[in-house]
């Protein structure tokens, strides 16, 4: 009994699965979401290019849902 | 009548796709509804051996799309209801031997003289997966507590919402709720919490289903038996019943049952 109170809520193995789930999914639901995520990538990257000196390797596109919002949000670091 | 075509998934296999179907459409035909379910895994036919018909079989649903016999000769009754008939896959053949558009013709034929079609789709994501599909009405995804069943039924939600947006709901099968309770298995909240979905029913596991199966009789006709009231009470929200989810918790063994359970065996 002892030993349970503390199994539950650390680290048991459903924990660390839904944990994982968590992880892999949001990936992965983001990718069957916006197939064009790497396009939108490398088309950004040209057009700011362009005008601003950025380093490719930093920029940042993410599709996000939160709750009923979905949100594009893309980060551009300036050198 | 119009009927409703009720499509059985779940991306990987293996979690009780055919045992959901074949319980699922037995019940509702024991509730006075008419069914019919059809075996879409075309060339791995089970469906049959589930529902103990498989000896009655001479035309399969590949006989009916391709007209090499009549709709009504590939029907095969049920034993133990009028009310259910099944259409067996076809063995020798392949996924290819249908097309969607063959079986969506198939159900519109049958919504008319049916309340509910039953369609046992096979695993995967592929051709036969799609057939399965497209005719529904209502898609009912099962999953069991595994990371790597939860993950693929997430991909199969995922490709239904970016199709057309039909009407879903899960079904989690197969909990231990001994595992659940050491933390070695993912709990109904568990699953619920990743795959946002409506449930629709809880199946605990049930090792009496080997035998079941080995019999040809669907755990929903054994009085007794757990995962075949998990069943029912699936059948009762299918028809629009408001029943409570069932609470699977551990089997508690009095004193007596105990000692009654050294002497068994």
């Amino acid at each position: 009994m002892f030993f349970e109170f503390f199994k539950k809520n650390k680290n048991t193995s459903a924990q660390k699965a839904k944990e994982r789930l968590r992880i892999i999914l949001a990936h992965e639901r983001a990718e069957n979401k916006a197939p064009f995520l790497d396009d939108l990538r490398k088309d950004i990257i040209e057009v700011i290019a362009k005008y601003i000196d950025i380093d490719p390797k930093s920029i940042n596109i993410n599709l996000q849902k939160d709750q009923s919002m979905e949100v594009l949000e893309i980060n551009i670091p300036i050198k | 009548m119009a009927g409703k075509v009720l499509t059985i998934t779940s991306g990987k296999g293996g979690v009780g796709k055919s045992t959901t179907s074949a319980n699922l459409a037995l019940g509702l035909a024991l509730k006075g509804k008419k069914v019919v379910a059809i075996d879409l895994d075309i060339g791995l036919r089970n469906l049959d051996m589930i529902l103990g018909l498989e000896n009655r079989i001479v035309y399969d649903v590949v006989n009916i799309v391709e007209k090499t016999c009549k709709l009504n000769q590939a029907l095969i009754k049920d034993k133990r209801t009028e009310n259910l008939y099944l259409i067996a896959a076809a063995q020798t053949r392949d996924k290819s031997a249908v097309t969607s558009n063959q079986i969506k013709e198939l159900t519109e034929e049958l919504k008319k003289d049916y309340d509910f079609v039953i369609l046992d789709s096979p695993a995967g994501i592929e051709g036969g997966f799609k057939n399965a599909m497209e005719p529904a009405d209502e898609v009912i995804i099962v999953t069991t507590p595994e990371i790597s069943a939860v993950r693929d039924a997430d991909r199969v939600i995922g490709i239904l919402e970016a199709n057309d947006k039909k009407e879903m709901s899960l079904i989690i099968n197969r909990i231990d709720p001994t595992l659940v309770k050491k933390g070695d298995m993912m709990s109904k909240d568990d699953v619920l919490q990743v795959l946002s979905i409506p449930l629709i029913g809880v199946v605990p596991e049930d090792k009496n289903i080997v035998s079941y199966t080995n019999l040809g009789e669907p755990s929903i006709l054994h009085k007794d038996s757990k995962s075949g009231q998990a069943y029912k009470n699936i059948v009762q929200r299918l028809l629009g019943k408001d029943v409570e989810f069932m609470e699977i918790t551990e089997e508690k063994k009095g004193f007596l049952k105990n000692i009654v359970s050294l002497f068994k065996d």
